[in-house]
């Protein structure tokens, strides 16, 4: 399990935009680094993240290396019902964490 | 040639100060504070009865921000029963080994930085009173000796750049006075979190010193002048770094 820190308003007002932001634990190693050894440590990175609220999907992100470590992702999101944020996020290593927020709306 | 400007007594001055603009954004909202990641871990580790004794913090201490309010801010303190200051991450393990019957780790271990981190979280704000009294006076001056002291291939002291130099620069970036007020601190060189022991090495390898054991007196003693030279600036844990 990857630490995930979300930071979503739990009342919005129907229509009207609202920010989210997440912190995701993760090494994002580039696979452009080397060890002591000389040898490439491989890569691994967060490579895909998808945002959907209710089932619909309102966000889908590729992700590449040269983004540092722990990444920091915020983006806005506009509801109509009140309903659930599901954020899904795959890395190299095929781990696939799944994360929601629930939004209520006013 | 390099001209040693005198060193005036100036107003004292968080590395906040002088981070970028992006890096202060970064510190001043929580959302976007990858220091926040620990704090988050240290507040579950707060109220964790898995160890071997099956006591929590929490069991002992009650509630975080009542009990740890301004307890971070007093850091390093002298230790009665050790006879020498300690800091707060070593505090914090001195209660996991002895009270917890955990097994001692490293200051820069994910478990005792998340725990300061959550810990220091609790005196964001107010000011470091770092108390040099008593007992503890031989400990500040040993420190302060050590902190003018020149070391290593290079021959510089802590005092020729973070007194004398501060506010000019080193390549490209500012020299900090050298304040401690934001540790633990997650430092954008090393992409996370990381205890003053980590910083105060990379400046020993800098000068090309030998580095000192985190558990090494003259390290504690160098901590406290430090924490001392702090005393009046806010608590900013977790800060942000460059």
């Amino acid at each position: 399990m990857v630490r995930v820190l979300i930071n979503a308003p739990k009342q919005v007002t129907r229509g009207e935009a609202f920010d989210v932001k997440l912190l995701i634990s993760h090494p994002m190693e580039s696979g452009q680094r080397r060890d002591a050894m000389g040898a490439t440590i491989p890569r691994d990175i967060i490579h895909s993240f998808v945002c959907r609220y209710n089932d619909e999907e309102v966000l889908r992100a590729e992700l590449f290396p040269a983004i540092a470590a722990n990444p920091f992702l915020s983006f806005a999101v506009v509801a109509q019902e009140t309903g659930t944020l599901t954020m899904t996020f795959t890395d190299d290593h095929g781990v696939v964490q799944t994360e929601t927020a629930h939004i209520t709306v006013a | 040639m390099l001209a040693l400007p005198q060193a005036v007594a100036r107003e004292k001055r968080s590395g906040y100060q002088d981070a970028s603009p992006q890096t202060q954004a970064m510190q001043d909202d929580d959302a976007a504070n990858p220091g926040f990641l620990w704090v988050q871990q240290g507040e579950a580790l707060w109220s964790n009865r898995s160890v071997p004794e099956q006591r929590s913090c929490a069991d002992c201490h009650g509630t975080a921000s009542v009990a740890m309010r301004g307890v971070a801010a007093q850091y390093p303190k002298f230790d009665e029963r050790l006879g020498r200051p300690i800091t707060l991450i070593q505090r914090i393990s001195q209660c996991r080994t002895e009270r917890q019957g955990l097994p001692p780790q490293p200051p820069d271990s994910d478990a005792l930085l998340s725990l300061s981190a959550y810990v220091g979280l609790q005196s964001r704000g107010m000011s470091v009173q770092v108390s040099i009294d008593g007992p503890a006076r031989s400990f500040f001056e040993a420190g302060r000796a050590l902190f003018q002291t020149r070391q290593g291939q290079f021959n510089l002291s802590c005092s020729q750049c973070h007194d004398d130099l501060a506010g000019h620069r080193l390549g490209g970036s500012i020299i900090p006075q050298g304040h401690t007020n934001g540790y633990p601190e997650y430092r954008l060189e090393w992409q996370a979190m990381g205890s003053l022991e980590r910083r105060i090495g990379n400046c020993m390898a800098g000068v090309r010193a030998e580095k000192l054991a985190p558990d090494d007196v003259a390290l504690a003693a160098l901590e406290l002048y430090l924490g001392w030279r702090d005393n009046g600036l806010e608590v900013e844990t977790p800060a942000v770094r460059p």
